[in-house]
Order: structure tokens, then sequence, then C-alpha cells
């Protein structure tokens, strides 16, 4: 049936108003459609040609291979090793607990690693890439790579990473790299871009964190075509930085070797240094630890046995510990008291075994007294009474100033942490400090090293190197860095009286080499190669009591200063052994050692030491772990 | 009771309809599928294999069935309307119930040699249904509220079952495509205005709620408004598609980065790339000059389609017309919208160019309709 013509004129013309009313419609939304085309490629084109050109070229920083540390023949101390490590590239990865379980098949991977790497998936940037596993051996780094295909977005990949081959020799002095911390971040502004990458380790402590920016080198960088999700298509540009320098040190390996063996198990300091030059040729503390184990992320258990250890490994004793100097001191008030003319070389005291100040007694080590001293046997006895008489005559002004002029008190600039200044009193000093005005009694205790007086290990060997040679000579630990010889730190002659300074010195000799003397025991034998030196046996507690009847920890400290060969000095040395009783018993023996060790640069022949002691010292010469094989200078040595 | 009375010695018959059918709009269709065939190549890295063969496989076989369908009488489209209605409303609930998941949501039935998305196949029958209810409805009664009310059911419910799979971008072509049939039937405009008010209302209702009990969107549509009103908070993240987008399409510049040149569609910057988001490429490698031939292919294509519309007297067969011009226009306008960030990133396809066989298929059977209208056209006097 048809429609009246009326209708389907009708509904042809509504249509015709709508149809047109709707192609009008999407006309004008062409229109803008339209517009807006030319709005983005045509006025905003250039804004988004840039942004397009961000998008597809990334900058990559290639982090710089840093620079090697050896030891001043070329022993290698920290070098840069491969390592094989599992990457993983998260959005490649289909089923991430599959790919869990197959490379716990094929690589060492704990349940807590797996969480650790799961957080790490969480919080890293879109297209970056997050290591599953470090420091793997070559055959899981080998399985990982043959089963690639079954395991999509599993990359291995080669890097570099610190090594120590040394161990524990130079933990204190070289120290060791970690990981950025935020601390370390927060106090440096505009941070080297290479800080930011992950992973990356820069110098925590000692000759790596005081040397960084030699030893860091600068990051270069390429310029890679990336996709949307950041992987890497294809490496435009490459601009190689510059890889880090190498640092040299004036230690020797092998003779830092000796001395860390042969201060264990001590807690103890030792240093080595040239006189003319002032390098370090053994800085050492023990006992010490396996850097190694803090470059990999050491494990609480292990960190918890070091700072339990009453022996305090971490400690850097050679620099940072402070001890009263004790009798090696008195070599400082002798020359403050001569050099002032308030007292003759010949001129005597007697020692009654104490002296009477201000209402107090003031003992002598030595209980009955010495007798008549002059300076000669006072140094080669050690007696305290004719240092107070020179105390009061000369006063504390003297004998600090005396005392900073030789060394003491003065903060060295050589690149190890927690290098300290020590304490040479004043009068204004304890005014400040302590608010109280200087008594006499504070005199008498400076001048034979105990009381307010406070030196390092460091100090000590300076001290006597200036006191062997006469000039102001500053330790030096860095020899060269790349190659290019650092200078050496040289304050010119210090001005002492010669006629002084062959007095102390030949007091010194005796001290070793005359019977008598308090290190006799303690002398080298070998012709040219005699050693003066002083002891030093510091109070950790005011009252006098045998060592042997109280606990480890409240024993006096042992010192011992000495310089050799006599008549042309070569090296000095100081050895501070912490609560080791007497100086001539425990320390002269250990820093003889060492100096003939430094002197004939291998272990000595026999011949150096009295005969008497040839059978015990051939004992010890035996049973010193001097190769760096297993159970080598790490924390584990010590029983 | 209908409009038209076939006088079938006006109408062509047999074999000769194939010279009456309208070939402009075939040449239209052609070049524009073969902008597709090009673009997919280019996307492919230069693979005919991957994505351009197969396309063009499709639209060879679309054409067919276009052809084939033209050729029907166009009363046998109109009489089976009501029948391909239910059979699309029917697949749509077997989605529901048993198809696969693409892309996290419930959308296509896999028949073995294709998959068939029957919201697509619902876009054409939903005309189709809503043009014969136009045709047979008495024109008096057109505004009436209860004969408005009937339609408005017909959308709404694929409407529903779409929105449940959920396809919030097919649901609004859906419910603008059955909006834009009644307006062409004549519907008045003052309910239109009424719907646009209520949709205002309904907007400002569907924020309000967000993050109550009563929260009326799922959360990641709501993220995808937030990532379109700005998508620079989050560029790696949610509005990560919108920015890579604008950035390709932007830096094509006057005449693009040249064929097979686009860097950022190259280096895999852009997501989907081959299917909602290849105009982005299309604008990356031609530049303003392709993206705007594009669009004006697209204009001619709706402009013939209006025309041919207007010159029908049937009634069902205008509307048809209109209806399939109009579902045409509102998947180009939304698609270049969306990469344009003029709208929110829904999954809608650039017609006859984004890769996808459903799509392609479904449009080509709708122009069929389109030429059997024109082909079966009353001529000289009705």
């Amino acid at each position: 049936m048809r429609r009246p013509q009326r209708e389907i004129e009708e509904s042809a013309s509504r249509i015709t108003r709508r149809g047109l009313l709707l192609g009008g419609a999407t006309g004008a939304f062409m229109a803008v459609l339209a517009g807006r085309m030319r709005y983005m490629q045509v006025e905003e084109a250039d804004k988004f040609r840039l942004l397009a050109e961000d998008n597809r070229i990334r900058y990559d920083l290639i982090p710089p291979n840093r620079g090697l540390i050896f030891d001043r023949v070329g022993t290698p101390i920290a070098t840069n090793e491969q390592t094989y490590r599992v990457v993983l590239m998260p959005e490649d990865v289909e089923d991430l607990d599959h790919t869990f379980a197959l490379l716990q098949r094929l690589i060492p991977l704990t349940a807590e690693d797996i969480t650790d790497v799961r957080k790490e998936i969480r919080r890293a940037a879109p297209g970056a890439p997050v290591t599953v596993a470090d420091r793997l051996s070559w055959e899981d780094i080998a399985e990982v790579a043959v089963n690639g295909p079954t395991l999509p977005g599993v990359h291995p990949e080669v890097g570099l990473s610190r090594v120590y081959p040394r161990q524990g020799d130079f933990a204190h002095v070289v120290g060791y790299v970690g990981p950025v911390s935020d601390y370390y971040l927060s106090k440096i502004e505009n941070p080297d871009p290479l800080l930011l990458t992950p992973r990356f380790q820069v110098g925590r402590v000692g000759v790596e964190e005081k040397q960084e920016a030699v030893l860091r080198g600068r990051a270069g960088n390429k310029q890679v075509e990336v996709n949307a999700r950041g992987r890497v298509m294809r490496e435009l540009e490459r601009a190689d930085g510059d890889a880090g320098r190498d640092v040299q040190l004036t230690v020797d390996a092998k003779l830092q070797r000796f001395v860390q063996a042969r201060l264990a198990p001590e807690s103890a300091s030792a240093v080595v240094m040239d006189v003319d030059t002032g390098d370090l040729l053994a800085i050492a503390s023990a006992p010490s630890f396996d850097p190694n184990k803090f470059v990999r992320g050491i494990s609480q258990a292990d960190y918890n046995a070091l700072t339990a250890d009453d022996h305090r490994p971490l400690a850097n004793k050679s620099v940072q510990g402070l001890y009263p100097p004790g009798s090696t001191f008195k070599m400082v008030s002798a020359l403050a008291a001569l050099e002032a003319g308030v007292v003759t070389a010949g001129e005597t005291f007697y020692c009654p075994g104490h002296k009477e100040v201000g209402g107090r007694r003031f003992h002598c080590w030595k209980r009955g007294g010495h007798g008549w001293v002059d300076l000669h046997t006072s140094l080669k006895r050690s007696c305290d009474v004719y240092y107070y008489e020179l105390a009061e005559r000369a006063g504390i002004e003297r004998i600090s100033a005396m005392a900073r002029r030789l060394g003491l008190g003065e903060k060295f600039d050589i690149p190890m942490s927690a290098v300290a200044q020590g304490l040479t009193p004043t009068k204004s000093w304890k005014a400040q400090r302590h608010k109280q005005d200087w008594v006499v009694g504070d005199s008498l205790n400076a001048s034979i090293g105990q009381g307010f007086v406070l030196t390092s290990p460091l100090q000590l060997a300076v001290m006597t190197a200036r006191l062997a040679t006469g000039q102001g000579i500053a330790p030096r630990l860095v020899k060269s860095i790349d190659g290019v010889e650092q200078p050496v730190i040289n304050g010119g002659p210090l001005g002492l009286g010669p006629t002084t300074m062959t007095q102390i010195r030949k007091a010194m000799y005796a001290v070793t080499n005359h019977q008598g003397g308090t290190a006799y025991s303690s002398r080298i034998i070998a012709e040219g190669m005699r050693m003066a030196g002083k002891t030093g046996t510091s109070q950790v507690r005011s009252v006098v009591v045998r060592n042997e009847d109280v606990p480890w920890e409240e024993r006096d400290h042992a010192l011992f200063v000495a310089y050799a060969p006599f008549d042309r000095p070569k090296y000095a040395v100081s050895v501070v052994i912490e609560h080791g009783g007497g100086g001539s018993r425990a320390a002269a023996p250990v820093a003889r050692d060492i100096m003939l060790q430094a002197l004939y640069g291998e272990l000595p022949p026999l011949e150096a030491y009295p005969k008497k002691q040839h059978w015990e010292i051939e004992q010890r010469q035996k049973n010193l772990p001097l190769g760096l094989g297993e159970g080598g200078p790490g924390i584990s040595d010590r029983a | 009771m209908s409009f038209l009375e076939y006088n079938l010695k006006t109408v062509p018959s047999g074999l000769s309809k194939v010279l009456y059918l309208n070939w402009a709009i075939i040449l239209l269709l052609t070049t524009i599928a073969s902008v597709g065939f090009l673009m997919l190549y280019s996307v492919a890295g230069g693979d005919m294999g991957r994505w351009a063969e197969p396309q063009m496989k499709r639209f060879a076989v679309g054409l067919v069935g276009m052809i084939v369908v033209a050729m029907v009488p166009i009363y046998v489209w109109r009489n089976t309307a009501a029948l391909a209605y239910v059979m699309s409303i029917g697949l749509l609930v077997v989605v529901e119930l048993f198809g696969s998941t693409g892309g996290g949501a419930q959308r296509w039935i896999d028949l073995g040699f294709m998959r068939l998305q029957p919201s697509e196949v619902m876009k054409i029958t939903l005309v189709m249904l809503l043009a014969a209810y136009y045709d047979w409805l008495d024109l008096k009664k057109t505004s009436r509220l209860i004969w408005v009310l009937i339609p408005v059911m017909l959308t709404l419910l694929p409407t529903f079952l779409v929105l449940r799979q959920p396809d919030l971008g097919t649901a609004l072509l859906l419910v603008a495509g059955g909006g834009l049939v009644m307006f062409a039937a004549g519907v008045h405009w003052l309910y239109f205005a009424a719907v646009v008010a209520t949709g205002a209302g309904a907007v400002t209702a569907v924020f309000q709620s967000r993050g109550t009990a009563w929260q009326l969107l799922a959360d990641y549509q709501y993220n995808r408004i937030d990532t379109f009103i700005s998508p620079g908070d989050d560029p790696l993240g949610a509005g990560y598609h919108i920015t890579q987008s604008k950035i390709a399409l932007g830096s094509g510049g006057w005449t693009g980065k040249g064929f097979m040149q686009g860097t950022q569609s190259r280096l895999n910057f852009l997501p989907e790339k081959h299917t909602d988001f290849i105009f982005t490429t299309l604008a990356e490698e031609f530049g303003f000059i392709g993206a705007f031939s594009l669009l004006v292919l697209y204009g001619l294509l709706i402009l013939f389609c209006v025309v041919s519309a207007l010159q029908n007297k049937d009634r069902f067969s205008a509307l048809l017309i209109l209806g399939v011009a109009m579902t045409f226009f509102l998947f180009f306008a939304v698609n270049m919208s969306m990469v344009m960030g003029l709208a929110p990133v829904v999954g809608v396809p650039l017609p006859l160019v984004s890769y996808g066989g459903s799509a392609m298929l479904v449009l080509l059977l709708a122009f069929g309709l389109v030429q059997s209208a024109h082909v079966h056209r009353p001529r000289g006097r009705v």
C-alpha cells in the first residue's frame, strides 16, 4: 500500500531539512579538525619537532673506569675487575614468577634476593634495567646466556667492580668504595650526573674518598636512538670520557704486609717514614678488615663482628688514634729546655724516685730513683724526675712550642680519613677548654708525655724523622698521580742548634745500644744499620700497679720511636701497641723488626740481631704470615 | 504501508545494476583504503606481509560483499532489519557469556577464520532498525513521547550490553548513531535539547560520585578522562599515548617527514600504531598536507552520501544512508579528535585505514546497504 503523495512530500522535505543540518554540522566539525591539524602541524610544529628530537635520542652516560691505585713499586692495591651480572628489562618479561623460577635453577638466587629485585622493579623508571644478580661466576653467566631464548628480557652483562687484592693490608689507607648515599648527595651542590646512575660507587673512606676527584674520571656519553620503552635501537654518537687517573702511593706493599703481620694480633699501629722525603713506606693499623666485603655489601653479621671487637678493627689507629706519647715526648722537653738555655747537657739532677711540687708528689717510674742524672742518662734510662725539673724551669709554653716545631699537634695533609690533630696543651688552651688555670703539675705531667698531651703514631714518626734530620719534613702518601711526581713537603731546617741535636741523638743511640738503655735488648748489631730510639709507656690509669694484674683494657700503652741507620738516617719508625704494657718490652722489638725489614727490603738476616736472640727471632720469622693466600690479613686471621 | 512502490520498470535489474552503483563512493572508499595500505606498509617498517597484505585481502572480500549486498533490493534489507537487530543483540549476549578477552575487554567471538566483533555489527543493524522503524511509523507520531521512547529503548539496550564489556567508545558511538538517525527522521529538537541538558547533569553526577560508594564509572575510566584533561601530568604513565601521539603528529609540520621516515612511529614511541593511532603516522610522515587530504576524502564521502540520501525519495533508504554516513563520520571524527588530543582515548579505529577485519568488513557491508538504496531508489514520478 502506498502512502499519500502529501506524506511522501512531507517526509522528503523533513529529511532534506534535517539532512542538510547534519551535513552542515559534520562539515563544521571537520573544519574544527582541520583547524586543529593546522594549529598543531603548522603553528606549533617547531615545539613538537623539538619534543620529537628528545624522544628519539637519549643521552646515556658511559661510566669512566676508576683510576687504579699502586704502591711505590707498582704493586696493584686497588684494581677494577670484570664482573658478570644479570640484568632484567621488566617490560620485556612476560611472566616474572616463571622467570625467577628459571633463574633460580641457573644462578645462586635466594628468596630475599628476589624480594629485593621485585622492590627495585617497582621503583625503577620505565625502560630502566634492573640488576638481578651481581658478581656471578663465568659458569653461571654462561648458563644464563645459553638459556637466553627461554628467558625473554633477561640479559647477561659485563661490568667493572673494585677489587682490593691486598685485602686487609690497605683497608685503613686506601679505604673502599661504596654506593652513593642520599646523605652523600645532599652534601654536594650540582652533583655529577654519574652519581645518580644506579649502582655507581664512590670512595667512602681513605684514599678512595680523599682522591675521589682524581680517581673517578669524567663520564663519557653516547647518543642512542631509543624506542618509547627506552630500549636502545642503535648508537648514533659516542664521546668517550676520561678514565680516572691512577694514583701511586709512597707505601711499599711488601713492607706494609710485613708490618700488618708483625702487629697482629695486637691492637696496634705502626708508621715507617722516609726521613728525607717524608714518604710513608708503611702506615699500618691492626687488626684490619677485608675492604672487599664492604664493596660487595657487608653482611650484618660480619659488620656486627667488626664493631663489637674490642680491638676496634675499623679504627684507623695510625692517624686517628691519639695516645699520650709518654717518654717518647722527653726529647721534646729536653730540646725545649736546652734551646731555651735553662739547662745544659752536663747539668745533673738528683732523682730520689719522686719530686714534690705544690704539696703533690710526682713519681719517677723507677721507685728507688736514678740517683744523679744528666741529659744523656735521663734519656737513656728514661728518668722522669729529671724532666720534672726541666719542666719547672722551661714552662709549658716552651715545651708545647717545641712539640709543634717537631710536628706534634699538626694535622698533616695526607689523603686518609679522620686524620687527627692531637694536642699540645698551652695555658690559654686549658683556660678556654677547662676554665681552669694552668698549674705547675700540669707542666710536669706534660714533660713526660702524660696529662694533656696527645699524639698520633703518624705524628710520632714525623717527630722522629725531624729529630734525625733537623729538617721540617712532612709526610707524603701520594707519590705520583698518572705518573706525575707529587712534591715533597719540607719546611726547611728546624733551626735547632747542632750541638743540642747531637746530644739528643747520642742519648737516643744509647737507649738502644748501651747497656742500661731501656731498649738495649732491642738493639741492631749489624754495622751501618744501628738504630737510635726511645721507649714510651703511657698510662691509661693513674694508679701505678703491675700491668699483669689488671685487665687488658686498663694496661699501659707501649710506644717506641726510632730512626736508623744512626750515622746516616734513612727511616723513622713509630710503634704504638695499645695496652701492650711497657714500651721497652712490647713495642721496641716490633719496631726493630720493622726497621730491619725496611732497611733490608726483605726479612733481615739473623746476624742483624744479638746472638742470644737468634733462636727466638728465627721462630718468629718463620711464623709470620707474609703471603696473601687464604686466611690472609682479613679479620679472620686474628685469634 | 510503505513510502515506496517498487516500479520494476524504472529500477535496474540483473547485472545491469552494477552500472547504476554509486561509483564515486566506491572510488572514495578504495582511495581511503589505499591510504590505509600505504600506512600499514610504512608502520610495519616496509613489510607488506605484516599488516598491509591481510588488510588488502579483507578489503577485496569486503568490496565483493558490498556489491553483493548492493544487488539485493533495498526492501529486503528493510524487511529483515528487525531480524538483523535481534541477531546482533543475541551475539552481544553471547560475547558477554563466552567472549574472549582482548585488551582487557570482552569484545569478540572467535569464529576460527575471523574474529567477529558483535558491537561493530550492532552499530549498523541499529541504524537499519531505526530507519525501518521510522519508515513504518506514521509521520505525525514521530515526535510523540511514547513513539520517541521506543527507539530510545532500542538504542539503549545494545548500549547497555556494550558498556558491560566494557567498551565506552562503542557505547558512545551507538548512542550518538541512534540519536542522529532519530534527528534525521525529524524528532522534535526539544527532545535533543532535553537529552543534552540531562547529559550535562549526568556528567556532573559522574564526577560528583567519584570516590564515593556509588561511583558510576570504573577507576580506569576516570583515569582516562583525567588523562584527557591533562595529559602532561604523567607523561610516562596514563597520559603517555596522547602525549606521544601529539608529539608525532605535531612534528610532521607542513609536508611531513616523508614516507617511511616517521621517526616517532618507527621508534615505537607510538602505541597501537597500526590500529587506533595510525592517523598519527600519516600526519607525521605526510604532514598537514597529507592529513588534511585524508580529511577531505572523508568529507567528500560524507558529501556524496548526503547528496545520495537527499535525492532518495524512499524514507527507509534516505534514513539508512544518512545513518551509515553519520556512523562513518562519528568513527573518524572521534578517532581524529582522540589522536589530536581533543577527546579522551577511547578505542575507536580510523575507518578503512586502521588495521582490523571486523570493522572494515562491517563498514563495507554497510556501504553495500547505501549502494543498494542508491541502486534501487525510486525513479521518475513516485
